[in-house]
């Protein structure tokens, strides 16, 4: 029997034979996302207003169009959001037609389920939250925007990472991953957290924006803002408790390169306002991208691999 | 330090082609302490790909190891975990990305120490080319043998032999040259092709980025040059066809209320609009009618990109399906021969229940037997005649006399695997990208084995017995 087979706009016409590094890596990432598909029953994205959520929710429409994207996503929510952001978040959700699930580290807070120190940043209290939420709708599969160039402790993780009933992850006890044989069995109660971006630069992340015309929230590109310095970067004033009375507020032309939570998240002194211009202060920039913006690496040495154990993105 | 400097390097990411560059991802191999970490952090280094904050935070990391103050442990740029830190050794690999104006690099360093072996194929399974590290002083060592029959397994197509810490040998000639040949003859019995080597010291630099004044007697490339220059892609467009189905796509929406497509990764050749397909392993035979993606339609696709294919008739296809070209008559069965590389700390145990992943199929298996076990060292292989009734082995019981049927942690093997239904054998030395297996625990799903079908270096080196030779999974194997 023959189908009646959807007839598609546009003439078809043949792809460049050999495949640019961009091409390679959103093939990979699309192989990854559809294995996920493919193995899982309730697997779940996270997807925070950042680039890195952004593209790879992208990444998501593509892999299974025309359908639309097979699972939720999920926005752990610190409750010290950037307006812009959230703003985003909720217009994306609704063009896409797409099921939100919010964790709310203010909810963790009010329940008891976490305890917030006073003046210190609300980054590493989103773990409780974000796996009480996996726990609560059973996801197995839960897709991370991480990129192995962002930290050394992320550099070793792998593209199917598995986590035990606790949401830990145990560097020493990673499984091999030959190929491109993904192995996401787990036992009850244990997850898989995936990373199809683990092989993009930073770089390549915004060649790909560029490339693909993705808009983001408008705090990537350089604008005036009221900020105040705090641990070497720019701090944006907010309810969230700064500035304190001796830290002096000033307007700026910054942008952000990284979105978390606006207590430890530092704006770059910047006045590139196009993705062109960005590539170009990416390229050229002589720091990464956590060093130049986020106070949580600065804690420790290991504070990154310290977060991932207990459970963190 | 004896390095001059000859080149002057773009800052990483700064090319202007860059979508025109092509992409080389590499593994480290080689022994414990050979300075695999060093040579990659010299790399990054050299090519001005570590960024100030990187570089600080390993300064602060190798004062606080106790060093001077004066030199900075470049291992540190990749050994980022706190165990690897303490210990001074690599434990898990270590992705890096770097580029220069004529390529793109990913670099997976690997750890040396052999109880992370696992760890060492999995950054390797990929690579198309191995860096084999020797410490000069130390030679070719029982893990450096093992690395690079690992490599030649799993066919990394280019391998370059490193011989580190010159320093420590006075930038000796016949030091370099005695390892090199030493090497070379070890690689010619793996049927490693084309391996190159390079005397040179990733503590100072020399020959790894900057050409050395201290080695006048080597007037070969740096390591950089030579990573430049290998070519890259063993064309997996050129192989014959193979779509893995990962997924059907069935929107059952207004816009698309009948639409079925098959979306998968090319995994090696070509699809084009019109091609007559078979369906393995059912072997059904179907046209391509369209091949879909979110940018629009295309009229072929290769290898390795994602794509969504229709077909001209309503076929039960799912996942683990492979589509492959009508024509070609494609290997399919119930009885699968391997070589495999024992990545857990139990033993393996005949008889034992487990599950078999090839492509994006997982089927239920009985692991027969184990026949063969490569000694690397030797480069013999130690045969057993078949059993026909299934032995029980005692899994807890470690030793190797034990349980001369078995294999343990890091072992390499020939496996007889019965599987409940058919899939598609590629043989691993033609088909790299279908021709892998992995065995796979069903109770907790953890991986116990990466595998390669069909003959491998194992049986070149040790033909298999005289009874087996009908087997057809020989034919046209060139062993
Ligand atoms: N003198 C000298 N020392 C070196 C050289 N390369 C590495 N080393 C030293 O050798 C030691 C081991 O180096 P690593 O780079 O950690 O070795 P590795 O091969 O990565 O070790 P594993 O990953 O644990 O297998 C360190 O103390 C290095 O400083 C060299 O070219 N010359
Ligand atoms: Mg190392």
């Amino acid at each position: 029997m023959t189908t009646s087979t959807t007839t598609l706009p546009g003439a078809a016409t043949a792809a460049p034979a050999r495949l640019t590094q961009l091409d390679a890596l959103e093939s990979e990432a699309i192989h990854v996302m559809r294995e996920v598909a493919g193995e899982f029953e309730r697997p779940v994205l996270l997807f925070s207003g950042g680039k890195d959520s952004i593209v790879m929710l992208h990444l998501a429409r593509k892999a299974f169009w025309p359908a639309p994207v097979p699972f939720p996503v999920m926005h752990v929510d610190t409750g010290h959001n950037f307006p812009e952001v959230i703003a985003y978040r909720d217009a994306t959700v609704a063009e896409h037609g797409l099921r939100l699930v919010v964790a709310s580290v203010q909810d963790a807070i009010d329940d008891g389920r976490v305890v917030e120190t006073p003046g210190g940043s609300r980054n590493p209290l989103q773990t409780v939250p974000l796996l009480d939420a996996i726990t609560q709708h059973r996801f197995d599969a839960v897709f991370g925007g991480g990129r192995r160039d962002e930290e050394k402790a992320r550099a070793k993780e792998r593209m199917f990472s598995l986590r035990d009933e606790f949401g830990q992850w145990d560097p020493r006890r990673q499984r091999p991953e030959l190929w491109d044989l993904y192995n996401g069995r787990h036992k009850p109660g244990e997850h898989v957290r995936v990373f199809p971006l683990s092989n993009w630069t930073e770089l390549d992340v915004w060649r790909y924006i560029e490339r693909e015309g993705i808009p983001l929230p408008e705090i990537y590109y350089a604008h005036e803002r009221d900020v105040f310095a705090r641990d070497g970067m720019w701090l944006t004033a907010g309810d969230w408790g700064g500035p304190r009375p001796d830290e002096v507020v000033e307007r700026r032309v910054v942008r952000y390169r990284t979105v978390g939570d606006m207590s430890c998240t530092g704006a770059v002194d910047s006045h590139a306002a196009t993705v062109a211009d960005v590539i170009a202060e990416v390229a050229s920039s002589r720091l990464t991208e956590r060093g130049a913006t986020r106070a949580d690496d600065r804690a420790s040495e290991a504070a990154m691999e310290d977060r991932k154990r207990e459970g963190y993105f | 330090m004896g390095t001059q400097t000859t080149t002057d390097l773009p800052a990483a990411g700064g090319a202007a082609d860059h979508a025109q560059r092509d992409l080389l991802r590499l593994a480290t191999a080689g022994s414990v302490d050979d300075g695999k970490s060093t040579l990659i952090g010299r790399l990054l280094y050299d090519t001005k790909s570590v960024l100030a904050d990187q570089l600080s935070a390993v300064e602060r990391a190798t004062r606080a190891r106790g060093g001077d103050g004066t030199a900075v442990d470049l291992a540190l740029l990749t050994d980022g975990l706190r165990a690897e830190r303490e210990q001074g050794i690599t434990i898990d690999v270590a992705y890096r990305y770097f580029s220069t104006a004529r390529r793109a690099f990913v670099l997976a360093d690997t750890p040396g120490h052999v109880q992370y072996t696992r760890n060492m194929v999995t950054g390797a399974s990929t690579a198309e080319l191995a860096i084999v590290l020797v410490d000069a002083r130390k030679g070719v060592l029982e893990q450096t043998r093992r690395h690079a029959a690992l490599t030649a397994l799993l066919g990394v197509p280019h391998v370059v032999l490193a011989v580190n810490k010159m320093d420590l040998v006075g930038f000796d000639q016949a030091t370099f040259t005695a390892i090199a040949r030493e090497f070379a003859d070890y690689a010619h019995v793996l049927g490693l092709p084309d391996v190159h080597a390079v005397p040179l010291s990733a503590l100072d630099g020399d020959n790894v980025v900057l050409r050395s004044d201290r080695t006048p007697w080597y007037d070969g490339p740096t390591l950089l040059e030579l990573l430049e220059q290998v070519p890259v892609g063993r064309d997996a467009a050129a192989e014959p066809l193979r779509l893995p189905v990962q997924y059907v796509i069935r929107p059952r929406t207004p816009d698309h209320p009948d639409y079925r497509g098959y979306a998968g990764k090319v995994a090696s050749g070509l699809v084009r609009v019109g091609d007559e397909l078979r369906v393995l392993p059912s072997g059904r035979t179907s046209r391509v009618v369209g091949i879909d993606t979110f940018d629009g339609p295309l009229t072929q696709a290769e290898a390795p990109r994602s794509v969504t294919v229709r077909l001209a008739d309503d076929l039960d296809v799912s996942r683990g399906d492979v589509l492959v070209p009508a024509q070609e008559h494609v290997r399919t069965g119930q009885d699968l021969v391997g070589t495999v590389c024992w990545l857990t700390e139990r033993r393996s145990v005949a008889g034992a229940r487990v599950l078999v992943r090839t492509g994006t199929r997982t089927v239920r298996a009985l692991l027969r037997e184990v026949d063969a076990r490569l000694d690397v060292d030797t480069l013999t292989v130690e045969q057993w005649d078949p059993v026909d009734t299934v032995r029980t082995i005692d899994a807890t019981d470690t030793s190797s006399d034990a349980a001369p049927r078995s294999l343990g942690l890091n072992a390499i093997g020939r496996v007889r695997v019965r599987l409940a239904e058919p899939v598609v054998l590629d043989d691993y030395a033609t088909h790299r990208r279908t021709g892998g297996f992995l065995l796979v625990d069903p109770a907790d799903g953890s991986t116990l084995a990466a595998g390669m079908v069909g003959p491998t270096l194992l049986d070149r080196l040790a033909p298999v017995r005289a009874d087996e030779r009908d087997d057809d999974w020989l034919a046209g194997a060139g062993i």
